[in-house]
């Protein structure tokens, strides 16, 4: 039984000038489970990705992983600490300059310091545990669809089978049945590694289909918490309208007319 | 009160660009002489920097060399000094004009695309990706790149030197009428060791200016394919004007006795 939470945010603020991305983030995830972060576009849930893993540094608070502190960490501390991280990029984020293969072991041969015969086996296998095959492994990504990139990008961020997996809007800009594609594999994926994952979307079906509990993040706040099967009886009218999808309701957009 | 706030803007701004600056030099300095040392990507890099360079530089400086002779014996006829044309090709070609002619063509091909190629990095999150693989960005993209650029600058204005002078002798004994005999001979008589290995060290410093001003601006660009095109213009102006800055100094450090 573990004593900590596996990530533990505490009164995280993030500033980028006068704008308050992040404003007092207070939260706890723990080991094994799905989290789902949802939020509308601007709303700081990248931004709390990106304290996490260390490639922003907050303001103020403290982020803790396995009850280590993160924050102001040395470059060999933030190294080990990295090596517990998969993350999924939204854009993929695939390296143009290797081939599929190659960007599914990177983990493996630089991180790791594996052999490249090994890592472009173990690279294989993470991509058929996606769905995809040996024929296109020594392709560049440019040569793949939206979709396919998706899939290689989440082999690699479970090629080193890492403790935790972020997914940053992971079904964003694919066709909604490749976007459930990418739904089922994250579950699979996540089960099978056994990871902690942490996802952060505004697709609500996705959310609802990869989360064990969500959070709603407005203004740098998180306005509610709780198990994904209570969000329709959550009681929160931002959660209420985000949730439907309305125009209508307390959240209003900055429209200038 | 509103000048003072602007003039107090642009010095604050200018003093966070020159300690971001150094902060990055420094960085990028020190990951060149630390291990993992990367092998493949450095090799990957001189091969770009100095193979694919070559027909460029070789036709800067064929023709600097052949224009140098012409214009010498032009001049130098209305004060009768014709025999002075091969001296003054070498030691202009050696001194001067081959690292500098390099430097500025190289400036304008590799410093360019390493940023255009970092700076895509950048705006898609390919560098966070490293990162999140356990990938220090300096180590992978930075270093490589300085120390190709190091490496591989004095080789390609050495041969920019045999080039240059080589034009130089086509056009004096070919077109002006000298005898190639004695043009050789006038060549190699004032020629010391100090006017190549300047030139040399010169270069050496060039590729260091070029490699760091494409990392640098690639680095820090942001904005999607307008920053990217700013970081490349950025990244050739910044490097040329650096080169001629220091190619004064270094010339003054050299030959000012």
């Amino acid at each position: 039984m573990t004593a900590h939470p596996k990530i533990q945010l505490v009164d995280v603020h993030k500033s980028f000038g006068p704008k308050r991305v992040l404003d007092g983030v207070t939260l706890d995830i723990a080991a094994g489970e799905s989290f789902v972060v949802i939020g509308g576009s601007g709303t700081g849930k990248s931004v709390m990705l990106k304290c996490i893993l260390g490639l922003m540094r907050p303001d103020q608070g403290s982020i803790l992983v396995d009850g280590e502190e993160t924050v102001g960490l040395g470059a060999r501390a933030r190294e080990r600490i990295l090596g517990k991280f998969g993350m999924l990029f939204q854009g993929a984020a695939l390296f143009d300059s290797l081939t599929v293969w190659e960007n599914v072991a990177f983990g493996l041969i630089q991180g790791r310091r594996m052999d490249r015969r090994k890592a472009r086996e173990a690279a294989m296998e993470r991509l058929f545990q996606v769905g995809l095959g040996a024929d296109i492994a020594n392709l560049s990504p440019a040569e793949l669809s939206g979709g396919m990139q998706k899939r290689v990008a989440l082999a690699r961020a479970i090629a080193s089978q890492p403790e935790i997996i972020f997914f940053d809007e992971p079904t964003t800009g694919l066709d909604p049945i490749m976007a459930d594609v990418i739904n089922d594999l994250i579950v699979k994926c996540v089960k099978e590694v056994g990871a902690t994952a942490v996802s952060i979307t505004h697709d609500m079906h996705s959310a609802r289909k990869i989360g064990d509990r969500l959070a709603m993040l407005y203004h740098g706040k998180l306005i509610w918490v709780g198990r994904t099967a209570d969000i329709d009886r959550s009681g929160n009218d931002y959660v209420d309208q985000f949730i439907h999808g309305r125009a209508e309701g307390p959240i209003k957009m900055e429209l200038r007319r | 009160m509103t000048l003072l706030a602007a003039v107090g803007r642009v010095f604050l701004a200018f003093l966070e660009r020159t300690g971001r600056f150094t902060i990055f030099t420094l960085t990028a300095l020190s990951h060149c002489v630390r291990p993992p040392v990367y092998g493949r990507l450095i090799g990957r890099q001189m091969i770009e920097i100095g193979y694919f360079s070559l027909p460029v530089v070789g036709l800067t400086a064929i023709f600097t060399g052949m224009v140098l002779a012409l214009q010498s014996h032009t001049g130098f006829a209305r004060f009768s000094a014709e025999g002075a044309v091969a001296t003054v090709v070498v030691l202009s070609v050696t001194r001067e004009l081959g690292p500098v002619m390099a430097g500025l063509m190289v400036a304008g091909r590799i410093g360019a695309a390493m940023a255009a190629e970092i700076g895509t990095m950048q705006v898609t999150e390919q560098v966070d990706a490293l990162v999140t693989l356990s990938t220090n960005p300096f180590k992978y993209l930075v270093a490589p790149r300085i120390i190709a650029g190091l490496l591989m600058l004095p080789c390609l204005v050495l041969v920019a030197d045999i080039i240059g002078v080589f034009g130089g002798f086509v056009v004096g004994a070919y077109q002006l009428g000298y005898n190639p005999a004695t043009y050789l001979h006038s060549t190699w008589e004032f020629l010391k060791p100090i006017d190549v290995v300047s030139g040399l060290v010169k270069a050496s410093v060039f590729g260091f200016i070029i490699s760091l001003m494409g990392c640098y601006n690639g680095y820090y660009s942001k904005g999607g394919a307008q920053g990217v095109g700013q970081a490349t213009t950025n990244a050739v102006v910044s490097a040329s004007i650096l080169i001629l800055t220091t190619n004064y100094m270094l010339t003054a450090l050299f030959f000012n006795k």
